[in-house]
């Protein structure tokens, strides 16, 4: 059964090709000019990144299946890629600045975030485990290496080994997984496992379904699968960090709703069961844990936890509205992290960077843009109205709600205001502190836009939320054809 | 004589994936130990996959294990370079010493 190649079959991966060329031929420029053009490879990542998000917009969101059923591009796999390529391209404006004055601009920075999301687009569109598996990895092979990039500083170099150990054995899970599905429906392919799942539910397929699940919880840093998130989080650098609290976990997402809902929609009983049980962890560490932080990258860590707790909750509801609502609350909290990392990376006094949270005190007095640019992220993280915050949790809860999980919405709730404790601290050691010396002058221009879109975001979506919502609505329907 | 079934297969490779998770969390020692464990736990997969291919008669299988084994090789390149650098820093492999951060 041979097919003849003809460039239709692979239209639908111009972006990744494009991605892929592109990157490579950066590398040889760093090779040659070596860690001087640092500076110039980071702009040319956010323009190779910029052509990236052109093309895709050309590709035709008409669901298309090619290499032989490996790679699938729909409307889903459309609007996620565009949320992470936004997300990489902010990542990448906010390193470029801040990996120059931590004296640690290396040319492979910026391309090691470029391949990291190659592997992430490859993970949006997998049709296969065996695609899925190999975006998964392309995209931790270059996180792990971005964790340690600081190679003289023994916190990152931790971070970066603690990183690659937790993350080498969820891959081992996911495969060991992986081969049990393969043995107990006979096929690797998303849509043949659907079938086979939906026929005849073997035990062993179960089984690997759950392993699956437990690696790619890893992934997406659910509880009680976290336990690297606050030190990987604490020990890379900022703007790692950033980019580690954006863009990885959305693909992770996206990748455990096209699994969950190609694959797996005949066992929807008893994965909706696992979600649940993540979801009301991840919440509840989210919301303890991180009350007693006094590092403001760790209180981030916790607050990603929660978040995507709370985000789970969409997707335990398991309907249409849901996923709906799982993709709205992830366009939000991506956009409410740029703005916040935007912030944490100019926290810098003497040259030196700040991440205690008690080096915030005083900051409507010496920097008043940026405390109460700060002061509404929080808020809105905090999930009051009439902030995006709000509405994307609200939706989350509507559609647990709609679907009978009143305990879990509820719990939600209830995390969501201890969580409210430590974002509204922040808030307090900024307004009604004794102010500490004045933060270093010169926040470069691209940092300002980034916090400054993200702000009004926030505030201008209660407005017109509808365009956003219909569109992820749009999205959805590639796995809920009937309504 | 005993026939060797399927099952055998997967027991063995159940067998070296439980070794492999356990290695790493009960190992205090050395995180070379560690890197050897995610090996184990990687080829455990293979077996895996080696097995049901052959026995169903689909060579997807064993095209993934071909894979695994490529993906395997370059994990085991960059957790050595990692260790490397966290060993300039420290002076130290063992896990008890991988602790500066905590909470």
């Amino acid at each position: 059964m041979t097919e003849v190649f003809m460039f239709s079959s692979i239209e639908p991966m111009v972006p990744e090709i494009f991605m892929a060329i592109a990157g490579l031929a950066l590398l040889v420029l760093g090779a040659f000019n070596g860690d001087k053009a640092a500076n110039q490879i980071g702009w040319l990542t956010a323009l190779a990144i910029t052509v990236t998000i052109a093309l895709l917009l050309q590709t035709s969101a008409q669901p298309q299946i090619v290499l032989n059923g490996l790679f699938v591009m729909d409307q889903f796999a459309g609007v996620m890629k565009l949320l992470i390529l936004l997300g990489l391209l902010v990542s990448v404006i906010l390193s470029i600045r801040y990996i120059a004055d931590e004296k640690m601009a290396r040319f492979e920075y910026p391309l090691l975030m470029l391949f990291a999301g190659l592997g992430m687009m490859i993970m949006v569109s997998a049709h296969d485990l065996l695609s899925l598996y190999m975006g998964l990895e392309l995209q931790s092979l270059a996180l792990y290496v971005l964790a340690s990039i600081r190679r003289d500083n023994a916190k990152s170099s931790e971070a970066g080994l603690k990183y690659f150990v937790l993350g080498a054995i969820s891959s081992g899970m996911l495969l060991f997984g992986a081969s049990l599905v393969y043995g107990y429906t006979g096929s690797t392919n998303f849509l043949m496992i659907g079938d086979a799942v939906a026929q005849h539910k073997e035990i062993g397929v179960l089984v690997g379904m759950v392993f699956l699940l437990a690696g790619l919880a890893f992934k997406v840093s659910a509880a009680p699968f976290h336990m690297w998130t606050p030190d990987v989080y604490e020990g890379a650098p900022t703007s790692v960090t950033a980019f580690f609290a954006m863009v990885p976990k959305v693909a992770a997402i996206a990748l455990l709703i096209r699994l969950l809902f190609s694959a797996f929609p005949g066992a929807i009983i008893q994965w909706q069961e696992i979600v649940w049980a993540l979801s009301a962890m991840s919440m509840a560490v989210g919301a303890f844990a991180a009350l007693r932080q006094e590092n403001i990258k760790r209180l981030l860590a916790y607050s990603s936890i929660g978040n995507m707790g709370f985000a789970l909750v969409g997707l335990a509801a398991g309907s249409g509205e849901g996923v709906t609502a799982v993709l709205v609350y992830l366009v939000i909290y991506m956009i409410m992290t740029a703005g916040t990392f935007g912030i944490v990376l100019s926290m810098r006094r003497n040259g030196q960077e700040l991440e205690k949270i008690s080096d915030l005190s005083g900051l409507s007095r010496t920097c008043p843009t940026s405390a109460y640019a700060l002061a509404i992220l929080m808020f809105s993280m905090s999930g009051i109205p009439p902030l995006a915050g709000f509405f994307s949790k609200f939706m989350v809860f509507q559609a647990a709600v709609a679907e009978g999980f009143y305990g879990l919405a509820v719990f939600g709730v209830l995390c969501s205001v201890v969580a409210a404790y430590y974002y509204i601290r922040i808030i307090k050691v900024m307004f009604f502190d004794e102010p500490v010396a004045m933060y270093d002058k010169g926040t470069p221009f691209a940092r300002k836009m980034i916090v400054g879109l993200s702000v009004m975001f926030i505030m201008v979506f209660v407005f017109n939320p509808s365009p956003l919502v219909d569109i992820r609505r749009d999205a959805v329907t590639v796995f809920f054809p009937h309504g | 004589m005993m026939e060797i079934g399927l099952e055998h297969y997967l027991t063995l490779a159940a067998i070296l994936f439980t070794m492999g998770i356990f290695g790493i969390f009960l190992n205090r020692k050395n995180v070379i130990i560690i890197l050897m464990c995610i090996e184990l736990i990687l080829l455990a997969v293979n077996i895996n996959f080696v097995a049901f291919s052959s026995f169903m008669g689909d060579l997807k299988g064993q095209i993934f294990t071909m894979f695994i084994l490529t993906v395997a090789a370059a994990e085991a390149a960059i957790g050595l370079a990692i260790l490397v650098i966290f060993f300039r820093n420290k002076g130290s492999i063992a896990v008890e010493d991988i602790s500066s951060m905590r909470g």
